[in-house]
This record gives structure tokens, sequence and C-alpha cells, in this order.
């Protein structure tokens, strides 16, 4: 199975700041990514060099095998539905729907009538006077019915209230089921992706800190209790995420490929957000001094 | 695309074209009378020599329309770049659209390149149609004026409107792209398009040939002009004499005429002088035509001498182009066309170069 999105030492850089570095991917096909993250992480940066809008300065990036936006054939198999949902404020839905027809040769029009449909939408109602989650709806329609082989989704929901958000994300659901499109999707909150995704990336300062199927991450991390330890006792195959310490007793988050057999350590599960907070955390804690010539 | 390009213009082609249209019914209702009053002119210019009388019947038609005519025309391609071209882009940029517009199966090259040709064809169209109607309405007073090379006439006349359009409608799309404000894109693209006409009609049009140098006898035309000076710049002007530098007190000038007359064509100057290229000096001018020696003297205490006679005048002249004849600086009318060719050459080429660098930066910065 090829990847849908391949980098390799993919680095984007606005004046001298590193939005993103040494990025290393290999997405699979069919997954349905978690891209989570801090605001001003790199997530936009990187799901926008995906989709063609931003060249990297550094490195190389592909997606279903070729360079992102380099050919209309190529824009044709990404859909996008971009930060903050931008729709034509002077347009209505049908105006939309007509749009997305003439700018994309594989649009599925009766796939984008029937969402509408579906989702109650007004055709002559003019986008700018939308909610929010409307506005989201016609912009996740837009990009579903290019029927693409990629639908990249950058922060869909994080203006959205909560049933709305439950809305984007079901139908988001509901499209993948149907048409089978490998999907990103990026959030700064866990839990918006965790009933959706397999597959998840942790993207904290301009660095991918773990990326991997969730089942795998859930099975090799966890949290260590036990007497107080020193870090580099571990055996090898284990590698401290975090921890914390006091004088007599030492708390760790580990990531391990297989079973922790010290006995002095209770090992107990963990869940998806701790997982992301540790690693969140540790970015905090170690914040990697980055020289670049 | 194109299609979508059209549906996104839509409002802005209804409102140009609409105010068009309006302006061509003004013109198309007004037309007939200005030229029927025309023809009644030449008929009586005709039939009974009554030529320079019968002028002023035209001039006087449709007074206010007349004068505005050169302005709407020369106003009507900034409106073009402020309304077509400073938010083209600008609007996508402003409110994150282009990151819709961009990841359509449509490369971004494609999407400019459509959106810049449709709307920038359009803007063309316009500025043609403008002159096109602006010249059939304003024939019988071209006809009238014999002018079309004057500075305000030259805008309004012919093809050059066609590049200052797609020249305004290039500045707007390219401020748009470097200032991403519409608003902002709006009030550069005004000033930027006002300061090229400007620029081009003052430096750059004067200079596209090399004019014609034609000697002719003092006498031609309503001949030259005296002037004299006396204290605290107090001047006696004698003839059809207009000078931008004062004589000093007790000198006196001689000027050439501005009244020679090159019909449709573009008088630089008229100037008087001698075989070897040398003005006459004050002397040179009392020694022909004693009768200024006491004129100038009475004028330089200051006095208010009574003027020499017409005759007198006459004599002086006779006398003076023995020496001195007049040297007329022009553009013929002939040149016109090849004038109107050329800047609208200019325009359509900065044009080109606006949009090529609206891609280029669409480009670096966008990417």
């Amino acid at each position: 199975m090829t990847a849908v999105l391949e980098a390799s030492g993919l680095g984007k850089r606005y004046g001298h700041k590193w939005a993103l570095s040494e990025c290393m991917l290999a997405i699979p096909a069919g997954k349905v990514v978690g891209l989570v993250g801090p605001n001003g992480a790199g997530k936009s940066t990187l799901l926008q060099l995906a989709v063609g809008l931003l060249h990297p300065d550094a490195g190389s990036i592909a997606v279903l095998g070729e360079r992102p936006g380099a050919s209309s054939s190529e824009m044709a198999r990404v859909g996008y539905v971009a930060q903050d949902t931008p729709t034509y404020a002077g347009l209505s839905v049908s105006d939309h729907l007509r749009f997305g027809a003439r700018m994309n040769p594989s649009w599925d029009g009766a796939l984008a009538e029937q969402r509408i449909a579906h989702l109650g939408l007004d055709p002559h109602q003019k986008a700018g006077r939308l909610s929010g989650g409307q506005r989201a709806q016609l912009a996740l329609t837009l990009a579903v019915a290019k029927r693409p082989e990629l639908l990249v989704l950058d922060e869909p929901v994080a203006s959205l209230d909560p049933l709305a958000r439950r809305e984007f994300l079901q139908g988001l659901m509901e499209v993948v089921a149907e048409h089978g499109a490998s999907v990103i999707v990026s959030s700064h909150l866990v839990a918006d992706l965790e009933r959706i995704c397999d597959y998840l990336i942790v993207l904290v300062g301009s660095r991918v800190r773990v990326a991997g199927d969730i089942d795998d991450l859930l099975a090799s991390h966890h949290r260590l209790t036990g007497p107080r330890h020193e870090r580099d006792a571990l055996p090898s195959g284990q590698a401290v995420i975090a921890g914390s310490h006091t004088d007599k007793q030492s708390t760790l988050v580990v990531r391990a490929d297989g079973p922790i057999l010290d006995p002095s350590w209770s090992v107990e599960q963990l869940d998806l957000e701790d997982i992301v907070l540790a690693y969140m955390a540790r970015a905090v804690e170690q914040p990697k001094l980055e020289v670049r010539s | 695309m194109i299609r979508v390009a059209f549906r996104q213009f839509r409002t802005e082609a209804i409102i140009g074209f609409g105010l068009l249209a309006a302006f061509a019914i003004v013109l198309a209702v007004t037309g007939p009378h200005l030229a029927h009053v025309y023809d009644a002119f030449e008929s009586n210019c005709k039939s009974a020599g009554n030529c320079a009388t019968a002028t002023n019947p035209v001039l006087s038609v449709d007074k206010s329309l007349q004068s505005a005519l050169p302005f709407i025309v020369a106003i009507a391609p900034a409106l073009v770049g402020v309304f077509f071209g400073a938010p083209i882009i600008a609007r996508e940029l402003e409110t994150g659209t282009f990151r819709l517009a961009w990841t359509q199966s449509v490369t971004r090259r494609h999407w400019l390149a459509v959106k810049l040709g449709l709307v920038g064809i359009a803007a063309m169209a316009m500025g043609g149609l403008l002159t096109w109607m602006a010249n059939w309405w304003a024939s019988p007073l071209n006809a009238v004026n014999q002018d079309r090379f004057g500075v305000a006439n030259f805008g309004f006349n012919g093809i050059v409107p066609i590049g200052y359009a797609a020249f305004a409608f290039a500045l707007g799309a390219t401020a748009g792209v470097l200032l991403r404000r519409t608003i902002a894109a709006m009030a550069v693209t005004g000033g930027g398009f006002a300061a090229a006409r400007l620029m081009v009609t003052y430096w750059v049009r004067p200079n596209l040939a090399s004019p014609v140098r034609k000697s002719l006898p003092l006498s031609s035309g309503h001949g030259p002009g005296f002037l004299v000076g006396g204290p605290h710049g107090s001047l006696m002007a004698l003839g059809a004499s207009i000078s931008s530098s004062t004589p000093k007190a007790g000198d006196v000038a001689l000027t050439g005429s501005p009244m020679l007359n090159v019909p449709n064509g573009w008088v630089y100057s008229t100037a008087v002088v001698d075989k070897t290229g040398h003005a006459p000096t004050s002397q040179q001018v009392i020694h022909a035509c004693p009768v200024f020696g006491p004129v100038a003297k009475q004028m330089a205490a200051g006095g208010s001498p009574p003027a020499p006679s017409t005759a007198q005048l006459q004599a002086c002249v006779t006398k003076l182009s023995a020496t001195f004849h007049t040297v007329l600086t022009y553009q013929p009318a002939s040149r016109f066309w090849p004038f109107q060719w050329a800047e609208m050459g200019i325009f359509l080429a900065a044009a080109l170069a606006l949009c090529g660098l609206t891609y280029w930066w669409l480009r670096r910065r966008y990417a």
C-alpha cells in the first residue's frame, strides 16, 4: 500500500522562523489521520504544504505520489477544507456548487446536492448568511464532491459550538464510510479526533513528536509509578516521554516496544489524551536548540 | 474556470456596463443636435463665407457635457482600475477564499490567467467603447477646434483609452496582491494611475518623436509680438505676444506668435531667431525700430507711454524680417495615429509587466 503523504526532512520557514522543520512522515492510505498540537505548532503549515498552497523550504513532500499542486490532475485528487472554512460571502449555496462543478472535472453533482438537501441548507441562501456550522458543512461538501482520494481538513471544527462540532464530524465520518477516502484532519483538541481517527500525529513546536496507529500508540505507552529511579536505568527499547519525581517516587510516561518486566514499577494504561499531553509537556520541558545555518 | 470568473465578476460588470449604457443614451440623445448645428454652421460657412462668427453656436451646444466629456473619458479607466482591478485578487486574499480557489482542480497560474484575462479584456472593451462613443459625439467639436493633439483632446481621441483601461486594471490587480487590502489597493490604484498618466503626458509623450522644426517668415500667422519691460515687472505687450519671462526695465523683447496655426498638430514652441540661431537683443530691436527708443525709456522711468501704432509696428516687423525669422517646433497632424499607437503600446506593455509581477508575487509570497 502506497503512502498518501510522504515527507522527508520537510521544512518551511517564515522569515527566519521555522514553522515546520525536519518533518519525516509516511502516512499509509486508508487512514483517518488526526494531526494534533497546540496552536502555532505548525499544523496549518504542514497541511498547506500537503495541498500545494505552500512550497517547502527544505526537504520534500509527496502526496499520492506527486508533488502537491504540481498539476490540475494532482489537485483533483486532494480535497481541502481550509481553516475557518472560507466561502464566498456574496455567492449562494448553489453558486458554490456550480463553482465546484466548474472548477473540478471529477465533480459529483448528485453527491453535492444530496448532501445540501440532507443538511437542510437553502440553495438560494448567500454563504455570508450561513451559520458557522452550516458554512463548514458547505466547505466540506465542496471538498467531498470533488471525490478526492485524500481529504485534508485544517481545524474544521475549531470555531464551532459543540453541537455543530458533533454534526460536522459525523458528516465527515459518513462520507469516509461511504466513499473511502483517506483523511487528514487537524485540531488542537485530542477529544475532537479521538472518536474518528485511527492514526495520530503529534506536532509540537514545529516538529513531529510522534506518529502512528492509535492502537499501537495506546499499546506501547504506559505510565510507570514506583520508587525513585534514575532515568537511564530503563532497559533498551523503552524511552521516557515525560517524568515527574518526588524524593521517594518517580512517575514516568514511557514508550516501550514490549511489555514492562521490571516488578518495581506499577504499570498503568494511558488514554490518548494522556499520551498527547505527555509529548506536549516534553516539548515544553526540553526545547530543542534549533540552530540552522 | 471562465464561467466561474464570469460569475465572480458579474456585479461589477453589470454596474460598469450599465453606467456605460446610460452614458451612451445621453450621448445618443444629444449627439444629433450637435451634428445638426455643425452642419448648419458648415453650410453657412461655405455659402456665406461666414466661418469665424459661426464657430460659436457649435461650441455653445451642451456646454457642460462638452467640458465634462474629456474628464469622463479620462477618469473612466481610473474607475476600472479601482473597482475592477483592485478587488479582483485582494478580496480573495482578504477574506481567505484564495485557499478555496487555489485548491480546486485548477492551477494557480491558470486561475490567475483566466481572471486577469477575462476582466482585463472587459476593461479594455469598456475603454474602447467609451472612447468610440465620445469620439462620435465630439466629432463636430474636433472639426471646429482642430486640436486633436492637444493635451486634453489626445487622451479621449483615438485608441489610447484602451491602453489606459488595461493599465489601470493591471495596476489595481498588482496593488491588491502587494497590499492584500482592497481599500488600500483602491487608493494606490487611483493615485498611481493619475501619476502614470501625468508622467506620460508631460514627460514621455513630447519625446516619443523629435518634433519638426520649420522656418517661417517673421510676418506669418499673426506675426510676432513685442514686450517692453518696466520697473517692478510691469509690462507693455504689443501684438500676439506671450512669453514666460518678462524683459528687464527698459528692454524690448521680440517673441514668436503663439497663434501660428497647425491644424490638429501639436506646437511645442515658436521662437524668433537670426541665421545663427540667436534671439534678437533689445538693442537690435530698438536699432531696427527707433520708435521703441522713447517708449522703452519712458517705461523704464515708470511712465505709461502711448503704444506705437499698428503701422509703425508693421514697418518694424518688415525691417526685422531681413535678419530674423520664426522657428516653429511642432508635431504635425499626420503623427496623431503613430503617437496614439505608441502611447497605447506603452500602457499595454506596462499592463502586461504588472500582470507578470502579480503572478511572480503570488507564487513567491503565497508559497
